[in-house]
C-alpha cells in the first residue's frame, strides 16, 4: 500500500490513535480486575453489604 | 426494557456482563472492515494519502463531542431526575470523552502538518476543541479531588451543564475570533462534499468508533459501581467493628 | 437595612480590611504588566500592539486569584451554612457577595487600568475604550469565577482547580474584550458589535452565574 510522501504523519496518527484507545481499555481491564480481587476478598472474609441483624 | 430497570445496580451488572462480549465483538469486526476500507480507500485529488487521516480524526471529534452530551444528559439524570446511575454514566463518559478528544486533536495535528504546513491553525473548529479538552480536564479534576463519590458526582453534573451552555457560546466566539484574524492564506480541506468512495469507510468507521466509546463506557461504569460497592462494605465492615 | 444589602456591606467591609485581600488583585495586575516587557522586550510598537491583550489577561488572572476569597473564609468560620439556612434566597445572597466581590476587586482593576495602558504605550484615545471594556467584562469574570469559587468550596481544593474550572468558560469574555479593545484602536471592525456582546455575556453571566453557583453550594455542602 502506497502511503504517498508524507507516509510517517498517517502512521503516526493511526499509531496515537490505537496507543490511546488501547491505554484506554487497559485501565478498564486492569482497573476490573483489581476491583473483583478485592471484591472477592471481602467477600471471603465475610463482609456484606447489608449490616448483619443484630439478635 | 424500560431505562427504570437500569436503575437497579445489581441488574445493571448482569445485563453488562452478558451484554459486554457481543459488544466487543461487534466492535472488533467493525474495525475490521473499516481499517480494510479506510486503507485502502482512494487518494484525494488534493491531499493524496493523508486523507486516511480523516478516518481517525472525524470519528474523534464526534465521539469527543458526544462525551459531552452524554455528560449533560447524566447531569440531569442526577440532579434533576435523580436516576441512581445517572452520576456514574457521567464520571465514565468523561475520561473516554476526554480521550477521544485528545486524539481528535493530535490527529487533526499529524494532519494539518503536510496539508498545511503547520502542526497547529488557530482554526475556529481545532480552538474550540481545545476548549473542550479543557474542560474535560476541569471536570476530572473534579471528580479526582473529590473525596466522597456523591459529592464529586454533584459538583461535576453541574459543570458539566454549565460547560453544556457555554460550549455553543464558546464556539460562536471563536468563530467570530477566527474570522476577524483571517490567516495570511486561505485553508481548504479538499473538497467540500466527500466523495463516496470516502464517505462509506467515513461513515463504518464512525460506526465503529461509537460502538468501541459505548463498550468502553459500559465496562467503566460496571467498574465504577463496583467500587462503589467495595467502599460501602469498607464502611459497613468499619462500623461493625466498633459495634 | 434590608438583608442583601447588609451582606453587601459585610463583604465589603472585610474585603478592605487587613486580610481582606481587596487591592491586592490591582497590585497583582500591575506586577503581571510590568513583567511583561521584560518578557516581550520593550519594543514599544510591539507592546502597544500587544497592549489590550496583555491587560485583558492581566485583568483576568488577578479576578481569578482572588476567587477563592468568595467563599472560603465563609466556610471555614460556618457563616456559609447560616447564609444558606437564612431567609434569603440564596441566589440573590450569592449575587450581592459577587457584586461585593466585584465592587472591591473588579473595579480596582478597572480604575488602575488606563495607567497601565499607558505604560504598555496604548494609544491615548483608545485608554478610555479599553477601560470600558475592562468595565464591562470584569463582570462577567466575577460572576463566571463564582461558579468555580463555588465548585471548590465544596470541595476544598481550591486555589489551581478553580482556575482550571473557571478559565475555559472565561474564554468567550477574552475575546470579545480584546475583540471591542482592539477595535477602538485600529480595527476595521468597528467597537459596537463586540462591546455589545460583551455586555450581554456580563448581564448573563449576572444570571446564570449565582444560579449555578447556588446549585453547586447545595449539592456539594448537603
Amino acid at each position: 500500500m502506497n502511503l504517498g510522501p508524507h507516509a510517517d504523519f498517517i502512521v503516526a496518527a493511526y499509531a496515537v490513535t490505537l496507543f490511546v484507545v488501547a491505554a484506554l481499555a487497559a485501565w478498564v481491564l486492569l482497573d476490573y480486575s483489581a476491583q473483583r480481587r478485592i471484591l472477592g476478598d471481602l467477600e471471603e472474609r465475610g463482609v456484606t453489604r447489608r449490616s448483619r441483624r443484630k439478635g | 426494557m424500560a431505562v427504570i430497570d437500569l436503575a437497579n445496580p445489581t441488574r445493571f451488572l448482569r445485563i453488562v456482563d452478558r451484554v459486554l462480549p457481543w459488544l466487543i465483538a461487534a466492535t472488533v469486526v467493525l474495525f475490521a472492515v473499516g481499517l480494510y476500507r479506510a486503507l485502502n480507500a482512494p487518494d484525494d485529488y488534493q491531499q493524496g494519502a493523508t486523507v486516511k487521516i480523516m478516518f481517525l480524526h472525524v470519528p474523534a471529534a464526534w465521539l469527543g463531542m458526544f462525551g459531552w452530551v452524554l455528560m449533560s444528559v447524566a447531569a440531569l439524570g442526577t440532579l434533576v431526575w435523580r436516576h441512581p446511575l445517572a452520576d456514574v454514566s457521567g464520571k465514565a463518559a468523561a475520561p473516554i470523552g476526554a480521550a477521544f478528544t485528545f486524539i481528535c486533536l493530535v490527529t487533526g495535528s499529524l494532519w494539518g502538518r503536510p496539508t498545511w504546513g503547520t502542526y497547529w491553525v488557530w482554526d475556529a473548529r481545532l480552538t474550540s476543541m481545545l476548549v473542550l479538552l479543557l474542560l474535560y480536564l476541569g471536570v476530572l479534576a473534579l471528580y479526582w479531588t473529590a473525596e466522597e463519590p456523591g459529592r464529586g458526582a454533584r459538583a461535576a453534573a453541574i459543570l458539566s451543564l454549565v460547560g453544556a451552555v457555554n460550549l455553543p457560546i464558546i464556539k460562536f466566539s471563536v468563530d467570530w475570533w477566527n474570522t476577524l484574524h483571517q490567516p495570511a492564506s486561505v485553508f481548504r480541506i479538499g473538497g467540500s462534499t466527500i466523495d463516496p468512495s470516502l464517505l462509506t469507510p467515513l461513515l463504518i468507521m464512525a460506526l465503529a468508533f461509537t460502538l468501541l466509546f459505548i463498550a468502553l463506557h459500559l465496562a467503566v461504569m460496571r467498574n465504577e459501581i463496583l467500587k462503589r460497592r467495595i467502599r460501602s462494605m469498607r464502611l459497613m465492615q468499619a462500623q461493625e467493628a466498633h459495634a | 437595612m434590608n438583608p442583601l444589602a447588609a451582606i453587601l456591606v459585610r463583604d465589603m467591609r472585610l474585603a478592605v480590611r487587613i486580610g481582606g485581600g481587596a487591592f491586592m488583585g490591582a497590585l497583582f495586575f500591575l506586577i503581571v504588566i510590568t513583567m511583561t516587557p521584560f518578557a516581550v522586550g520593550p519594543d514599544l510598537a510591539l507592546l502597544a500592539r500587544i497592549g489590550p491583550a496583555i491587560l485583558w489577561l492581566g485583568a483576568l488572572l488577578a479576578s481569578l486569584l482572588a476567587l477563592d476569597r468568595l467563599f472560603a473564609t465563609d466556610h471555614d468560620d460556618g457563616s456559609l451554612d447560616l447564609l444558606m439556612m437564612g431567609g434569603v434566597p440564596l441566589e440573590l445572597t450569592v449575587a450581592a457577595k459577587a457584586l461585593a466581590h466585584w465592587l472591591t476587586t473588579g473595579l480596582p482593576l478597572v480604575v488602575v487600568a488606563p495607567l497601565l495602558g499607558l505604560m504598555l504605550n496604548v494609544d491615548m484615545h483608545a485608554l478610555g475604550w479599553l477601560t470600558l471594556t475592562l468595565a464591562a467584562g470584569t463582570p462577567a469574570l466575577t460572576f463566571i469565577g463564582l461558579i468555580g469559587a463555588a465548585l471548590s468550596v465544596a470541595l476544598r481544593r481550591g486555589g489551581l482547580l478553580l482556575a482550571v474550572l473557571v478559565l475555559p468558560l472565561t474564554v468567550p469574555v477574552l475575546i470579545f474584550g480584546v475583540a471591542a479593545a482592539n477595535a477602538a484602536i485600529a480595527g476595521p471592525t468597528p467597537f459596537g458589535p463586540a462591546f455589545t456582546i460583551l455586555c450581554a455575556l456580563s448581564l448573563a453571566s449576572l444570571v446564570l452565574g449565582p444560579i449555578a453557583a447556588t446549585a453547586a453550594l447545595r449539592h456539594g455542602l448537603e
